[in-house]
């Protein structure tokens, strides 16, 4: 789950990390009561879950409070990459001498959570890991010792930090580290972390993802999903505990596996045909779980034909089965169904379904080849 | 032979007396693995699917001699019942659950790194060495003996590739499923590196899927370290970049990670690649002459 910016930088205030002064609007006029009592110049930032918001327009400086409610006027309502801005973050406008990137990822190949800095700040790391690795500094944390002073000591000085500002850099590094680990994230950063001219440090800009694992001991976290970001069959998908990714094509998929689905994806695509999404009904599931999967797959509209292949291991056919009859009660289905059931108590499954009319395979690739047939006739 | 799991397996199931414990511990027993015992606290002296059950793992390895450990508990008490395995001295610990926080993986790897505990999973199907032992939750009857090494970062595909080598009566040594997380107990190189090294295993299956870049390490492995035929197959082709897919760790990050990358560096390493996951089990086959 990601948080805005705005969300990830209350997070890290409340870590000691350094963050401008500002709040969220919904409307022109709350951005402009926002500036008049920050007073001065303001950055207005629209608040959307994608990256490149300021290449878009979605963040302007205003000189002052009229300025203030005309940026957010126009940012307001706009469109950033499918997804349209609902609030604005005002904050005070820094003055920017120097920017600094400062990350935290877990890195699966070390199995550690990693610190990354740059002093080439304000810009996409991933450009920076591309164009000049050399920029990047990567400290690998021990997940039993955590994050020391001297590890902050050693980025400062890579990264070139004033010998006046290193105090602060440590306190703001091992701060992000608590937030990171505290917080089950699986990134936090802050791009910039920016010198003032004041000589501080302060972090302008910040992104947290939270690893969707662990937000059962993260309710206040978990409390700040904003599903008007989300696709909406994903968010249905959720509260089933369904892995669902929504996707252009017209196959309907329901598979059980995360390596199956996609392999089922990948069938489809070679014959010819193009899944409609990615759907893993999961490890054991309910048949309650199976009908609720249908549900969704049969909502979109795009859907002509529906494919279901699950290979039964933890997964019992028969529950399947139950799933597909529930479901099928319910929504009046009028694309083909292509099932083929396997594995654990395969054949309890297949006569739960014997009476359904459909048309039934063996094998994955007879069972992608009728979807794809079906979907093309 | 075979890796990891054979006849001297004593296997103890932690969380039997729940829903999923319980069926798989049966369907275990009934494929002949030597169930010895299960662990649910608080539930110490009761009996299920006809073994004893303990409070703790310390108890159960005391009273049964057990060496392995299967674990059907939450997500929440999975970290803990990998680490109690760990400390009563089981030396292989399989974690079969879904949805085990990535920094508590973090944490739980590191310690039993300095075990001499092999952890496999969470988040993965088990092993079985076909004939002997199922610690897991594979169907079992697709599984026949024989010299082909199985591993795979999923499930359901597995089965998949497993019930097609079946069908042309080619078996397998032992078919290890490691898990579909970010941090898992055992990679692609654990397990090849047995592989290698088992005397009844000739060829090698590998099944890989989108994220991280334990294929790629796997790929530099084979290249300089194995001597037996490997077959492999990357699921995730069709699948877009930023969007998880079903497992935690298949996720295509910052352009990393794609079936391309994969399937580019293993074929570089000598692996001969399927373009569909039925098609791996007749480029096994050709292998042997079949």
């Amino acid at each position: 789950m990601n948080l805005h910016e705005y969300q990830s930088k209350r997070v890290f205030a409340r870590y000691g990390i350094p963050i401008p002064k500002g709040e969220v609007a919904s409307t022109p006029t709350e951005a402009r009561e926002i500036a008049g009592k920050l007073g001065g110049k303001v950055v207005v930032k629209s608040q959307v879950l994608v990256g490149g918001r300021g290449k878009a327009g979605g963040i302007k400086l205003a000189l002052d409070k009229d300025d203030a409610e005309e940026k957010a006027k126009a940012i307001l309502g706009m469109d950033i990459k499918g997804l349209t801005v609902g609030k604005v973050l005002v904050d005070e406008a820094a003055d920017i001498k120097d920017e600094i990137y400062l990350g935290l990822v877990i890195d699966r190949a070390q199995r550690r959570v990693v610190m990354m800095g740059s002093s080439e700040g304000g810009v996409d790391i991933e450009e920076v890991a591309a164009t000049m690795p050399e920029k990047i500094v990567k400290i690998a944390i021990d997940p039993c010792i955590g994050f020391r002073a001297y590890q902050a000591m050693d980025l400062a000085s890579a990264l070139g930090i004033p010998k006046e500002l290193t105090r602060s850099f440590a306190q703001i590094a091992s701060g992000l580290y608590s937030a990171f680990v505290e917080s089950d994230a699986s990134l936090a950063e802050i791009n910039p972390l920016v010198v003032t001219g004041d000589g501080k440090l302060l972090a302008v800009d910040g992104k947290m993802s939270i690893d969707d694992n662990a937000l059962y001991r993260h309710k206040n976290l978990a409390e700040l999903r904003d599903p008007s970001e989300e696709d909406p069959y994903e968010v249905e998908a959720r509260r089933y505990d369904l892995s669902y990714v929504k996707l252009d094509g017209d196959i309907g998929c329901m598979v059980n596996g995360a390596g199956l689905s996609m392999a089922t994806m990948d069938m489809i695509k070679l014959f010819g045909g193009a899944p409609a999404n990615f759907l893993d009904i999961g490890g054991g599931a309910t048949a309650e779980r199976v009908a609720a999967a249908l549900r969704i797959i049969l909502s979109d509209q795009n859907v002509k034909t529906v494919l279901i292949n699950i290979f039964g291991g933890i997964t019992r056919c028969d529950e399947v089965a139950r799933g597909i009859v529930t479901a099928l009660g319910e929504v009046g289905v009028t694309v083909p169904m292509v099932v083929r059931l396997v594995g654990t108590n395969e054949a309890e499954g297949r006569a739960i379904l014997a009476d359904a009319k459909m048309e039934t395979a063996n094998t994955l690739a007879e069972a992608a080849q009728k979807a794809v047939n079906a979907s093309q006739s | 032979m075979s890796i990891l799991v054979n006849n001297n397996t004593r296997l103890i199931v932690q969380g039997i007396t729940g829903r999923e414990g319980m069926f798989h511990a049966e369907q275990m027993i009934a494929y002949g693995t030597k169930v010895v015992g299960g662990v649910t606290p608080g539930k110490g002296g009761q009996w299920a699917v006809g073994v004893p059950v303990f409070d703790s793992v310390r108890d159960a390895v005391r009273a049964t001699e057990a060496n392995t450990s299967i674990i059907y508990v939450p997500a929440a008490f999975s970290p803990d019942a990998i680490l109690e395995a760990v400390d009563a001295g089981i030396k292989l610990v399989v974690c079969i659950t879904e949805g085990v926080p990535t920094l508590d993986m973090v944490r739980v790897r590191a310690y039993v790194d300095q075990s001499d505990a092999r952890l496999i999973g969470p988040n993965c199907p088990g092993l079985i060495t076909p004939g002997q032992a199922k610690v897991g939750i594979m169907p079992g009857h697709i599984h026949i003996p024989g010299n082909v090494g199985v591993v795979s970062r999923s499930g359901t595909l597995t089965y998949e590739v497993v019930a097609a080598l079946t069908a042309r009566g080619i078996g397998q040594s032992t078919a290890v499923g490691i898990g579909g997380d970010p941090i898992i107990g055992s990679t692609f190189i654990d397990i090849l590196e047995l592989f290698e090294a088992d005397p009844d295993t000739e060829q090698v299956v590998m099944i890989g899927e989108i994220g991280g870049t334990d294929e790629e390490e796997a790929a530099r492995f084979i290249r300089d370290h194995l001597t037996k035929p490997v077959t492999g197959f990357i699921a995730g082709q069709t699948a877009p970049p930023g969007k998880r897919m079903g497992h935690a760790g298949a996720i295509i990050s910052g352009g990393k990670g794609t079936a391309a990358e994969k399937v580019q560096a293993l074929e570089a390493a000598g692996v001969r690649m399927a373009k569909q996951p039925t098609d791996i089990a007749q480029l096994v086959a050709a292998n042997i002459g079949l």
